[in-house]
């Protein structure tokens, strides 16, 4: 149990702030990107679920062999009045963090869920008013904005892809096309599943290094999937133009926002682009670009065996310290 | 028979065209006129059109915080709370912010990008 407690600590410890950090700055993840999605929804899931791990057996160490016995001796303490005199301070303080911090993670992720779909609601009903559907069908709206924007609002069957005015005047059929293959790839795919997720584990973790990293890592490996996806069905000349077109013509600091009467909201934002998301924002966009226009081949076969192995050990071995030595005891 | 949806949509056109708060029976009369110009001289479908659902559409506008009504008058007359050009500046908003939470709501093609970077992209294609 003792070794277990350490073992389980080190491994949140390394998956909290170095490996996220030398993932953050690997090249490879432009490569093989649903790979690096992989290893990056690992990365948090294994986090947690050793850092919870950690607590629960170091705090269950003098009630119980293995992780189920003291989950029982526990029960047994909680619901029973059974003496709580083995706990001593520590212990009694890791389980209760241990506790706290999983009812955060959930309430966190529930809250994020509720407030996502009810800002997604109103911004449905208002389109509803404020946008016509296009002649592509009723997936697709246009709204009347001269500057050239495009972007999907998730929502099951009543999912849409918006494109400006200024957008549909400014780009090529081909091109459009392109656009709309990549907003339908974020949506089949089911990216905003993942962008909730680590948008909610953000939130509830705003001070460890791996909550930032891997949001801003997500977000920009969903961008360039889904280009791999519009990649397969129109030329790249035609999506790296649409790229460039959209970056160049949404001037994303002053103009648009200023053009919209929000001057409070530039201000912040263009002051300090390194502090806020706009610059994680813009380095995808880069970087989207440069793999782009000069590709580079995904990684060899071995080297993504390799990382999906790490992916499932880094799963299967703290969850089999965790429940295994309950299941033989 | 429109949808309730068109209807909403067809009822804030016309409240937002005439800057001024109507009542129920005046927008009902409204949307009559132009149900029949759309349908021309034989259309008789917009005197289908009940004050009632025109009421209804109206209290659904008004939970969606769409409209408001002046309490004071009778019949009430209803307004819209905000101006077309506010509430698509508020999607705009919503679309181009870039706090971590909103990038969960919806997906951009293009994320914020730098001046200088916008600069690159427009060389890089011989655009300007």
């Amino acid at each position: 149990m003792f070794w277990t407690s350490w073992f389980l600590a080190v491994l949140a410890i390394a998956l909290a702030w170095p490996v996220p950090i030398l993932l953050s700055r690997a090249q490879w993840p432009a490569r093989s990107p649903f790979t690096a999605m992989l290893l990056w929804q690992t990365i948090a899931l294994a986090g947690g679920l050793s850092m919870i791990g950690a607590m629960l057996v170091y705090g269950l160490e003098p009630v119980g062999d293995n992780l189920l016995a003291g989950l029982r001796s526990l029960a047994g303490m909680v619901f029973n009045n059974a003496p709580t005199t083995a706990l001593g301070f520590w212990h009694i303080f890791a389980l209760s963090a241990a506790a706290l911090l999983t009812a955060h993670l959930v309430f966190t992720l529930l809250l994020t869920y509720y407030k996502i779909q009810r800002q997604r609601r109103r911004h449905r009903e208002l389109l509803a008013l404020l946008a016509s559907p296009s002649a592509d069908g009723p997936q697709t709206m246009v709204i009347n904005v001269d500057s050239p924007v495009a972007y999907c609002l998730p929502g099951g069957a009543r999912s849409v892809t918006v494109l400006s005015d200024g957008l549909m005047a400014a780009l090529e059929p081909d091109e459009l096309r392109a656009v709309l293959n990549h907003e339908n790839a974020h949506l089949d795919q089911r990216h905003h599943l993942l962008l909730w997720a680590f948008a909610a584990w953000r939130q509830a973790l705003p001070w460890l290094p791996t909550t930032r990293l891997s949001q801003e890592a997500v977000s920009s490996l969903i961008e360039m999937l889904a280009d791999d996806v519009a990649l397969k069905t129109g030329s790249r000349a035609a999506l790296i133009k649409a790229i460039a077109i959209v970056a160049s013509g949404s001037p994303g600091a002053s103009g648009a926002r200023m053009a919209f009467g929000e001057p409070e909201l530039s201000d912040v934002e263009s002051g300090q682009p390194g502090a806020t998301g706009g610059a994680g924002s813009a380095r995808t966009t880069a970087s989207r670009v440069s793999r782009l226009l000069s590709p580079q081949p995904p990684l060899p076969e071995a080297a993504r065996a390799a990382v999906l192995a790490a992916c499932v050990l880094l799963l299967a071995v703290p969850t089999a310290l965790l429940i295994v030595p309950g299941l033989l005891g | 028979m429109a949808s309730l949806g068109e209807l909403e949509r067809a009822v804030m056109d016309l409240l937002w065209a005439g800057h001024e708060a109507a009542t129920a029976n005046t927008l009902r009369d409204l949307l009559a006129q132009n149900t029949r110009a759309e349908n021309g001289a034989a259309g008789h479908e917009g005197k289908d059109l009940a004050v009632t659902t025109v009421l209804t559409v109206l209290s659904r506008l008004e939970r969606k915080g769409l409209v408001e009504r002046e309490r004071g008058t009778r019949p009430h007359r209803y307004q819209a709370v905000s101006s077309r050009e506010d509430h698509t500046a508020e999607l705009m908003h919503e679309v181009l912010g870039s706090a971590p939470d909103r990038e969960a709501v919806l997906a951009r093609f293009i994320g914020s990008v730098t001046d200088t970077e916008a600069e690159t992209l427009r060389k890089l294609l011989g655009l300007n």
